[in-house]
C-alpha cells in the first residue's frame, strides 16, 4: 500500500473526530427542536457561557469584576483559589440548571403559543445577551481551559500504526483529546437514548414533543418538561463547551461553531439524535477528504468554510427532511 | 350538603351523587358566547351524553371541565367542592381523563408507549432516580407496564403493540387514544366524538368498550356524540345544547320527546 492510502485514512480518521465535535453542537439544537419546535440559536452561546463559566469558576475569578471595579474603585480580580476540576463541573452544570429556569420563567412561559419565528428571534436575542453577559462577567480574554484531558498527538497509535506504510509514513496522527471527544460523546449519546426510551421522563418529553394538547391531557406540565429540556440541552452544552474550549481556547468566536452545527442539522434532519451524530461525522469526515483529495490539489485550500454549507444545501434540493428526520405523512 | 341521592338504571346499576357539577357556566371567547349559563352535573358511575348540532358548544364545554378553557362565569363543583381555577395537568392529576375529537395521540410512539404515557399521573418517582435508573424508577415501571398490558387486552390491541400509532388507520387510533385515557384509571373519562367518522362495525366495537369500561371498572363517563342511535342505546342521561344554551336534559327518553330538541334537530317551521 502506498504512503498516501494511508494519509487518506489518517485524513478519514481525523475528520470522524472532527465530526464528533459538530455533532455535540447539533445535539443541543435537536433535543430543544424536537420538545418545543424552537430552533435554539443560542446553543452555541450557551456552549461558549457554559465554557467561560467552568474556566471562571475554576481559577477562582471574580464574576463581574470589571463592573464591581469600576462602581466601587476597587481591584479585585481573583479570589484566589483553584477549584478542583470536578467539583467546577458540578457548579458550572448548578449555573446551567439556573439558567433553564431563567429561561422558560423570563421568555418561553410568556411566548407559548407563538409563532416559531418570533420564538427564533427571541433565541437570537438571548444569544447576544447572553454574550455580552458572558463578556461582562467573566471578561473577553481568550483563557486556557484545562479539565486534565490530555492532548496532542497520541503516541501509542503511532508507534503501533508507524510500520503500515513503509519509509515515508510516520503512523497515524491524531490528537488525543479528540479520541476523549468521541468516547465521551458515544457516551452522552447512548445515555441520551437510553432516558428519552426507558424513562417516564424520558417518555413525557416524547410526548410533549408530539402533541402539546395531549400531553397536557395525561397529566404533563409543559413548564417542567422545558425546564428539564433547556437543562439536558445546557448540559450538553458544557461537554461540547469543555470539548472545544480545551481545544482552541475559551473564546468568543466559539459561538460561532453554532453556525457550523446548521449544515450538520440540515443533513441529519432537525428532529433525530441519531441524524445530528451521523450528520456531524459526515460533515467532519466529507469537509477533510474534500480538503485532502480535491481541495489542496486542484483549488488551492481553503475548502472547509464553505464545503458543509454546499453539501447541506444539496441536501435541501433533494432530501429535505434530512437523512433521519421525520418524513412528513399526513393522512388524508 | 344534603345527603348524596342514589338510584338505580333500568338495567340493574347503581348511580351515585354528582362527580362534577356545573353551574351557571359561560364561556366567552371576545364577543363570541360560546356556552351561556348552562348548569348539569355528572353522577358518579353513570354515562352521560352531551349531544347537539354542530357549533353548540359541547367540546367547549369538555375543555371547561377539563380546564383547557377558564369560564367568565360560573363554577364547576368537583365532589360537591368548588373548584379552583386549575392548568390542565393538574386537572388530569385529579383524576380526570379524556379523548380527542380529532385523536391527539403521540403519533411517533409505539401503541404500548402512548398508553404508558396515560400511567404518569400515577407514577411517583422523582427525575433522579431516572437518570440513574435506580430504585424506584424501575419497578415503578414493571408494575404500571402490568396495568398497561392489562388495557391493551380489555382493547383487544395486542398485535399492535409496537406499531407507531401514526401508521393505524383511524379507528384503532381512537382505540389507543381510549387505551392512554383508561390507563389513567380517572374517575371521570372524557370522551370526545369517540365514534366519529368510524363505520357500523367499528361503532359497534367501541359502543362496548365504553359499556364495559363503565360495567367493569365503574368509571363515570361524559361523552359528545352525534350518533342519536348510539347515544339513546348506551347513555343513562342526556343534556342537549344547541347555541351555547342547554335546551333539554335527561334519560334518553324524556329527551327524544322533548319539543326543543325536535325543533333543533330538525328544524323549525318558521310561520
Amino acid at each position: 500500500m502506498p504512503a498516501g492510502f494511508y494519509f487518506g485514512i489518517e485524513v478519514f480518521l481525523n475528520g470522524l473526530m472532527a465530526g464528533v465535535m459538530y455533532s455535540l453542537v447539533a445535539l443541543g439544537f435537536v433535543l430543544i427542536f424536537k420538545a418545543s419546535g424552537i430552533f435554539n440559536y443560542a446553543q452555541g452561546v450557551m456552549a461558549l457561557f457554559a465554557a467561560l463559566t467552568l474556566v471562571g469558576l475554576q481559577n477562582g475569578q471574580v464574576p463581574f469584576a470589571h463592573l464591581i471595579n469600576a462602581i466601587f474603585g476597587t481591584e479585585v480580580h481573583h479570589f484566589g483559589w483553584h477549584l478542583p476540576v470536578f467539583f467546577a463541573i458540578l457548579l458550572t452544570l448548578g449555573v446551567m440548571v439556573l439558567f433553564a429556569f431563567l429561561v422558560e420563567k423570563l421568555i418561553l412561559k410568556h411566548l407559548v403559543n407563538q409563532e416559531p419565528i418570533i420564538l427564533f428571534m427571541a433565541c437570537i436575542g438571548l444569544a447576544y445577551f447572553m454574550e455580552g453577559f458572558g463578556d461582562l462577567m467573566w471578561g473577553s480574554e481568550i483563557k486556557k481551559l484545562d479539565v486534565g484531558i490530555p492532548q496532542g498527538g497520541n503516541f501509542w497509535i503511532e508507534e503501533v500504526t508507524s510500520g503500515l506504510g513503509g519509509d515515508g509514513f510516520y503512523g497515524f496522527y491524531l490528537d488525543t483529546l479528540d479520541i476523549y471527544a468521541t468516547v465521551i460523546a458515544a457516551l452522552l449519546v447512548i445515555s441520551l437514548v437510553l432516558f428519552s426510551q426507558y424513562t417516564k421522563t424520558g417518555r413525557a418529553l416524547r410526548a410533549v414533543a408530539d402533541d402539546h394538547q395531549a400531553a397536557l391531557s395525561v397529566g404533563i406540565s409543559l413548564r417542567a418538561i422545558w425546564v428539564i429540556v433547556w437543562t439536558i440541552a445546557g448540559f450538553v452544552a458544557l461537554v461540547a463547551g469543555i470539548m472545544w474550549g480545551s481545544k482552541s481556547g475559551v473564546q468568543f468566536s466559539l459561538s460561532l461553531i453554532a453556525l457550523k452545527a446548521l449544515p450538520v442539522l440540515m443533513l441529519g434532519g432537525f428532529t433525530s439524535i441519531p441524524g445530528a451524530i451521523v450528520g456531524g461525522l459526515i460533515i467532519g469526515v466529507g469537509e477533510k477528504m474534500f480538503e485532502f483529495l480535491i481541495g489542496v490539489p486542484f483549488l488551492g485550500g481553503a475548502t472547509e468554510n464553505w464545503f458543509a454549507y454546499m453539501l447541506a444545501l444539496m441536501f435541501l434540493v433533494f432530501r429535505p427532511q434530512g437523512l433521519f428526520g421525520e418524513k412528513i405523512i399526513e393522512r388524508v | 350538603m344534603n345527603a348524596v341521592e342514589t338510584f338505580t338504571t333500568p338495567d340493574g346499576r347503581t348511580i351515585g351523587g354528582p362527580v362534577m357539577e356545573m353551574r351557571n357556566i359561560t364561556l366567552r371567547f371576545g364577543g363570541v358566547v360560546a356556552i351561556k349559563d348552562i348548569s348539569f352535573d355528572i353522577r358518579e358511575g353513570e354515562i352521560r351524553a352531551i349531544i347537539g348540532p354542530n357549533g353548540a358548544g359541547k367540546s367547549s364545554m369538555l375543555n371547561v371541565i377539563n380546564g383547557f378553557y377558564h369560564p367568565q362565569e360560573g363554577e364547576v363543583f368537583d365532589h360537591g367542592k368548588k373548584r379552583a381555577p386549575m392548568r390542565p395537568y393538574q386537572i388530569a392529576h385529579q383524576g380526570i381523563a379524556r379523548t380527542f375529537q380529532n385523536i391527539a395521540l403521540f403519533k411517533g410512539m409505539s401503541t404500548l408507549d402512548n398508553i404508558m404515557t396515560g400511567r404518569l399521573t400515577h407514577m411517583k418517582s422523582g427525575i433522579l432516580s431516572h437518570i440513574l435508573w435506580k430504585g424506584k424508577a424501575e419497578n415503578e415501571e414493571v408494575v404500571n407496564r402490568e396495568k398497561v398490558e392489562r388495557i391493551i387486552d380489555f382493547l383487544e390491541i395486542q398485535t399492535i403493540r409496537k406499531t407507531p400509532v401514526g401508521r393505524l388507520p383511524y379507528g384503532l387510533q381512537k382505540r389507543v387514544e381510549l387505551g392512554r385515557a383508561l390507563a389513567a384509571e380517572p374517575k371521570l373519562l372524557l370522551l370526545d366524538e369517540p365514534m366519529a367518522g368510524m363505520n357500523v362495525e367499528e361503532k359497534e366495537d367501541m359502543s362496548r368498550f365504553i359499556l364495559d369500561v363503565n360495567d367493569e371498572f365503574g368509571t363515570t363517563i361524559a361523552l359528545i356524540e352525534h350518533d342519536m342511535g348510539v347515544v339513546m342505546d348506551i347513555a343513562d342521561r342526556v343534556v342537549v345544547m344547541d347555541y351555547g344554551k342547554k335546551i333539554g336534559d335527561g334519560t334518553p327518553d324524556e329527551v327524544r320527546s322533548n319539543q326543543d330538541v325536535i325543533d333543533a334537530y330538525l328544524g323549525v317551521a318558521h310561520d
